[in-house]
C-alpha cells in the first residue's frame, strides 16, 4: 500500500471536523427555520452537464412543496413532465402515461428526491438516515453536503450539495461518480 | 324352494361383490368438472381449459390483512423467501424487485429485437435525428441524470420505450417494497404451483406450505401477531370444495343413515327388520356407484352426494314391503303370494316412473347430471330387485314387524276430518293453491332462474367474492373480455397476436378499451424480430448517418461508439425464443397468456376496460376493429357471457329433458293404469307439490338453478309412489290404515334424507335438499287428500 490513500483522507478529515465544529448549532437553526416553512412555490432552472453532451442542456419549471411530505416538480420546457413525491411514492407523468414508483423498492431514486424533500421539511433525522450530512457556512448563507450512506447508491451518486440562505434554497447540485452533474437554481415563483 | 333360495341369494351376493370390486377400483373426481360440458364449443373449451388447467388455475392469491403495513411487508418478504425455495411453486411474486435487475439487463441487451420502434425509417438519418432530439429532451428532464449512463449506448431511447410499454400494464401498488391493495389494507402475494392446475393434492400441499411459511415468517417478524392470512384462487377452491363435498357426503350420509335407522327401529321395533330393510338401499348404492364407474370411467364426488337421495327413495321399498306384506302374515301361510300380487305391481310402477324421470338426465350434456341419472336408475332398479326377490327369501319364518295399523288408523282419522270437506271442496282448494302458486311464479318470472354458471359451482358465494376482490387488488383484468388467437404453432399465434394488437392499439386512444396485454409484449414473433433485426443498418452506413443526424444537436456523436457496437452486436444476434426468457419475469408474463392444448396454441389478449365513464367494453367496436384490420384469426371472447351462455344452454337442455321425462311418466302411467283420468289423479298432487315448492322458493328470492329442476323431478319420482299407493288403495285394496302408515314412514325417511342436504355447505346439494324435502312431504299430503276414495267420490274414476 502506498501512502496515497491516507494522504487523500487527510483533507477530508479536516473538512468534516471543521464542519462539525463550526455548524452543529447552525444546522439545527437552519433545520428549524426550514421546518417552520410549510409551503413553498418556486421557479427552477435545471442544467445537466453530461459526458455524452457537447454542451449542457437546460429545463425549467415550477416546484411546489407542502409540508411535510409532498413535493411536486413540474417541468414546462423542453417537455411537459411532472414528478410528484407524496409520502413514500413517486408519481411520474410523462407523455400521457403515469407511473407510480415506491421509494422503498427503488432506493436509487432517494438522492434525487429525498435529499430535497427532507431538506425542505427541515427533517434532519430523515436526512441522516440516508446521507452523511455536512454543514458549512452560517444561517444566512449555508451549504449542506449530503453523501449517500448506502454503498449501492454511492456507486452512482457521489454527493448532493444544497446551498441556501435561511429558509430559502438557492441551488441543488447533484454530482455523479462518473462526473455527470446537474445543477438546479431556484428562485421565488414569478407570476401566477 | 330351497334351490331357488340358494340361487337368488347366491346371485345377489355375487352381484354385490362384483359391484363392490368395481366401486373400490373406481376413480373418484373431486374437481369442478362435474358441471362442465363434455362437448364444448371452441369458446367453451377455452373457458374450461382456463378453469381446469389454464395458467390462471395454478395461481394462489394470498393476502395479508390486519396489523400495520410494515409488519405485513416483513411477513410477505419472509413468506416469499421460503416459498421461492419450495419446489411446489414455480413462481412467487410479492412485488419485491428481485427479478428487476435481471429483467432490465435482458431488456437492455435485446432492445433492438424487442422495441416496436425499430424499423428501417427509424434508422434513417431523419429517423435517427428525431430519436436523438427526443433523447436530448429526456436528458434535460429531471430524470436526465439517471438516463445519462444509458444514453451513450441507447441514444435512440429503445429501452425507455420498452419499459414504458411494459409499465403501462396494470400492476398492484407497491408499499414498503411489496404489493398492496389499492386501499393499502391488504398486502398481496401470488404463488404459482408447479403442478398442473387440476392436481388437487398438489394444491393441498401448496396451501399447507403457504400456511407454514406464514406462521414461520410471523414468528420472526415482531408486531405481526394481529396479521391474518387469506387465500383464494382455483386451487383453494378445488381443495375447499373437495373437502366440503367429502365432508358433506360422509357426514350427511352418516347422519341421514343414522336418523333413518333410528326412525325405522322405532317403527319396526325389530333390529332384524331394520338390517333387512337396509339391504335394498345398500345394494342400490353399490350398484349405482358401480354403474357410474363402468359407464363414465370415473365417479364425481358430487354424485355420491346425490346418492343420499337414493336413501330417500330406496328405503321406501323395504318399508312398503315390511309393513304392508307382513301385516298379520300368519306363520303358517307359505310364501309371499299376496305381496307379489298386490303390492309389487304398484311398487314396480312407482319405480318405473322414477326411472322414467331419471332417464332423461342420462342424455344431459354435462357429467354431473348424467351421472346422477345413471346412479339413480341403476340404484333404484337394484333396490327394487332386492326388495322383490331377495328380501322374501331372507325373511325368517314367523317374522313380523310391529303392527302399524293403529298408527295408520290415527292418521287416517286426522285426514278424514279434512276430507269431510268433500272431494269437490278439496279439489277447488287445490286449484286455488295452484293458481296462487302460478301467480307468484309469474310475478317472479324475471328473476326466477339463476342466469350464471357460478350458480352451479360448489364454491360458496362468499369465496367467489373474495376471489374477485383479490383479483381486483392484483390489477387483473376487471372484465373477462379476451381476444383469442388460435393456431398450430406458437409462432403463428404470436403473429396473430401482433396483428390483433395493431387493431387494438388505436382503440386505446379512442377510449374504447383502457388497454390490453399480449404474449407478444414479452416475446415478439420470430418474423417481427427478424424484420427488426433486418432494419438495423451495417456499421459503414450507420456511422456516417449518425454523424449527419447529430449535427447541430447537443449530443456528441463522437461519444456514441458504444451505440454503434451494440447495434452491430444486435445485427449479428440470434432471435429470441421462449427459452431465452427463462429466469426473467417476462417468462411468467408469456406463460400466463399462452395456452397449449392438444397441439393447438392459443394467445390470450385480455382487454382492460377504459377508465372512467364506460365500465363495460363496447365489444362490437372491438370486433369491428379486428375485422377491419384483417385480424381474422383473432376471436373476441367474452368469458362471462360465454359461461353464462353455457349455463343457459344447460338450463334449456335440462328443462327440455324434464318435460320429456314428465311426458314419459304420463304415458307410462296412462298405459299402466289404462286410464288417463287415473293417471291425472296420480299426477295432480305431484304437480301441485312442485308448483307450491317452486312458488315458495320464488317467494324466498332463491333463484332457481338446474339442481332445483332436478329436485322437482325427484319430487315427481318419489311422490309418484305415494300417489300410486293411494290410487291402488282406492282401486280396491282395502288396507288403508297400513298403507297410510307405511307411506308416512317412507315419507319421514325421505324428508330426513333430503332435509339434511339443506345443511350441507355445497350449494348444489343444498338446492336439492330445499326442493325435495318440502316437496316430498307436500306430495304425500296432497296425494292423501286429493286421491278420490273408493265408493265415496264420484264413481267416474273407477275404471280398473
Amino acid at each position: 500500500m502506498s501512502r496515497l490513500p491516507l494522504m487523500a483522507l487527510l483533507p477530508l478529515l479536516w473538512v468534516s471536523l471543521g464542519a462539525a465544529s463550526a455548524g452543529a448549532g447552525d444546522l439545527d437553526a437552519v433545520m428549524s427555520l426550514l421546518a417552520a416553512h410549510r409551503h413553498a412555490r418556486v421557479d427552477f432552472v435545471e442544467q445537466h452537464f453530461l459526458a455524452v453532451l457537447k454542451r449542457p442542456v437546460e429545463s425549467f419549471g415550477i416546484m411546489t412543496y407542502d409540508a411535510p411530505g409532498r413535493l411536486e416538480k413540474r417541468t414546462v420546457e423542453p417537455r411537459i413532465e411532472s414528478l410528484v413525491l407524496d409520502g413514500g411514492t413517486l408519481t411520474i407523468e410523462r407523455g400521457g402515461h403515469t407511473r407510480t414508483v415506491d421509494l422503498a423498492s427503488h432506493p436509487q431514486i432517494l438522492p434525487f428526491v429525498e435529499s430535497l424533500r427532507a431538506t425542505l421539511a427541515g427533517d434532519r433525522a430523515a436526512l441522516e438516515r440516508a446521507f452523511r450530512v455536512e454543514f458549512a457556512g452560517t444561517v444566512a448563507r449555508w451549504t449542506l453536503t449530503l453523501t449517500p450512506d448506502d454503498p449501492g447508491i454511492a456507486r452512482t451518486v457521489a454527493r448532493v450539495r444544497i446551498e441556501g440562505s435561511r429558509d430559502d434554497l438557492l441551488t441543488v447540485e447533484i454530482l455523479e461518480v462518473d462526473g455527470d452533474r446537474s445543477l438546479m437554481t431556484l428562485r421565488d415563483h414569478q407570476g401566477s | 324352494m330351497s334351490r331357488r333360495r340358494t340361487f337368488v341369494i347366491g346371485a345377489w351376493l355375487g352381484a354385490v361383490a362384483l359391484a363392490a370390486l368395481i366401486a373400490v377400483d373406481a376413480r373418484y373426481l373431486t374437481d369442478l368438472s362435474a358441471f362442465l360440458p363434455e362437448h364444448p364449443t371452441p369458446a367453451q373449451r377455452l373457458l374450461i381449459d382456463q378453469l381446469r388447467t389454464g395458467p390462471g388455475s395454478r395461481l394462489l392469491l394470498v393476502a395479508l390483512q390486519g396489523g400495520d403495513a410494515r409488519a405485513r411487508a416483513g411477513v410477505s418478504i419472509g413468506m416469499a423467501r421460503r416459498l421461492r425455495a419450495d419446489p411446489e411453486f414455480s413462481r412467487v411474486e410479492n412485488g419485491e424487485e428481485l427479478a428487476a435487475e435481471r429483467d432490465r439487463a435482458f431488456l437492455f441487451e435485446h432492445r433492438y429485437l424487442l422495441s416496436e420502434a425499430v424499423t428501417p425509417e427509424h434508422f434513417s438519418v431523419v429517423g435517427l435525428r428525431a430519436a436523438l432530439s427526443d433523447t436530448v429532451a429526456d436528458l434535460a428532464s429531471p430524470g436526465g441524470l439517471a438516463l445519462a449512463p444509458l444514453a451513450a449506448r441507447d441514444p435512440t431511447g429503445e429501452m425507455l420505450r420498452i419499459v414504458d410499454r411494459l409499465s403501462r400494464l396494470r400492476r398492484p401498488r407497491t408499499e414498503d417494497g411489496v404489493w398492496v391493495s389499492a386501499d393499502g389494507a391488504r398486502t398481496l402475494l401470488v404463488a404459482e404451483t408447479a403442478a398442473e392446475g387440476s392436481d388437487t393434492d398438489a394444491d393441498e400441499r401448496a396451501i399447507a406450505a403457504i400456511r407454514a411459511a406464514f406462521d414461520a415468517a410471523r414468528r420472526e417478524s415482531p408486531g405481526s401477531a394481529a396479521l391474518d392470512l387469506v387465500m383464494s384462487g382455483p386451487g383453494v377452491f378445488a381443495v375447499d370444495s373437495r373437502a366440503r363435498i367429502e365432508r358433506a357426503v360422509v357426514r350427511l350420509s352418516i347422519a341421514s343413515s343414522a336418523l333413518v335407522i333410528a326412525v325405522l327401529l322405532a317403527a319396526y321395533r325389530s333390529p332384524a327388520a331394520l338390517l333387512l330393510g337396509l339391504l335394498p338401499v345398500a345394494t342400490g348404492a353399490l350398484a349405482g356407484v358401480a354403474a357410474v364407474a363402468r359407464g363414465f370411467g370415473a365417479v364425481h364426488g358430487i354424485t355420491l352426494g346425490f346418492g343420499i337421495t337414493l336413501i330417500g327413495e330406496a328405503v321406501d321399498y323395504s318399508i312398503y314391503f315390511f309393513i304392508q306384506s307382513m301385516r298379520g302374515a300368519p306363520a303358517a301361510e307359505p310364501g309371499v303370494a299376496p305381496w307379489e300380487r298386490r303390492l309389487w305391481p304398484t311398487l314396480r310402477l312407482g319405480m318405473l316412473t322414477s326411472v322414467c324421470g331419471f332417464s332423461t338426465l342420462l342424455a344431459a350434456g354435462f357429467p354431473g347430471l348424467a351421472q346422477l341419472g345413471a346412479y339413480s336408475i341403476s340404484g333404484l332398479l337394484a333396490a327394487a330387485a332386492v326388495t322383490r326377490f331377495v328380501l322374501p327369501e331372507l325373511v325368517p319364518r314367523g317374522f313380523a314387524v310391529r303392527d302399524l295399523g293403529p298408527a295408520g288408523a290415527r292418521i287416517e282419522r286426522r285426514l278424514g276430518a279434512v276430507r269431510r270437506a268433500g272431494s269437490a271442496a278439496l279439489w277447488t282448494g287445490a286449484l286455488a293453491l295452484a293458481c296462487l302458486a302460478l301467480i307468484v311464479l309469474f310475478r317472479a318470472r324475471a328473476g326466477l332462474w339463476a342466469r350464471e354458471l357460478s350458480s352451479l359451482s360448489p364454491i360458496p358465494m362468499a369465496a367467489q367474492k373474495l376471489y374477485e376482490r383479490l383479483r381486483g387488488d392484483l390489477g387483473a383484468p376487471d372484465s373477462l373480455d379476451l381476444v383469442v388467437v388460435t393456431g398450430d404453432t406458437q409462432e403463428a399465434v404470436l403473429r396473430g397476436a401482433e396483428r390483433a394488437a395493431g387493431a387494438l392499439e388505436p382503440l386505446i386512444d379512442r377510449h374504447v378499451i383502457g388497454g390490453f396485454d399480449s404474449p407478444a409484449n414479452y416475446l415478439p414473433s420470430l418474423a417481427v424480430q427478424a424484420a427488426r433485426r433486418a432494419s438495423l443498418p451495417p456499421p459503414d452506413v450507420l456511422g456516417p448517418d449518425l454523424e449527419r443526424a447529430a449535427r447541430g444537436l447537443a449530443l456528441d456523436a463522437g461519444r456514441l461508439t458504444p451505440f454503434l457496437s451494440d447495434v452491430e452486436a444486435a445485427r449479428r444476434s440470434s432471435l429470441l425464443t421462449e427459452r431465452d426468457l427463462q429466469g426473467t419475469s417476462l417468462a411468467a408474463g408469456l406463460h400466463a397468456l399462452m395456452l397449449r392444448q392438444s397441439g393447438r396454441w392459443s394467445a390470450l389478449l385480455p382487454l382492460y376496460a377504459p377508465a372512467g365513464a364506460a365500465p363495460r367494453i363496447d365489444l362490437a367496436r372491438v370486433g369491428a376493429a379486428l375485422a377491419a384490420a384483417g385480424a381474422g384469426d383473432a376471436r373476441l371472447v367474452d368469458l362471462k357471457r360465454e359461461s353464462d351462455a353455457l349455463y343457459a344452454a344447460y338450463l334449456h337442455e335440462a328443462l327440455r329433458a324434464s318435460l320429456a321425462g314428465l311426458l314419459a311418466i304420463v304415458v307410462l302411467l296412462a298405459l299402466a293404469l289404462r286410464s288417463l283420468t287415473r293417471a291425472a289423479h296420480v299426477l295432480a298432487p305431484l304437480g301441485l307439490a312442485v308448483l307450491v315448492v317452486a312458488a315458495a322458493l320464488a317467494l324466498c328470492k332463491v333463484p332457481l338453478t338446474l339442481l332445483h329442476l332436478v329436485g322437482m323431478l325427484l319430487i315427481v319420482a318419489v311422490g309418484s309412489n305415494y300417489a300410486l299407493f293411494f290410487d291402488a288403495r282406492q282401486a280396491g285394496d282395502g288396507q288403508s290404515a297400513l298403507t297410510l302408515a307405511s307411506l308416512c314412514l317412507a315419507n319421514l325417511c325421505t324428508v330426513i334424507a333430503f332435509g339434511l342436504l339443506c345443511l350441507s355447505q355445497v350449494p348444489v346439494l343444498e338446492a336439492l335438499g330445499t326442493t325435495v324435502a318440502p316437496g316430498a312431504f307436500l306430495a304425500l299430503l296432497f296425494a292423501a287428500l286429493l286421491t278420490p276414495r273408493a265408493g265415496r267420490g264420484a264413481g267416474v274414476e273407477r275404471h280398473a
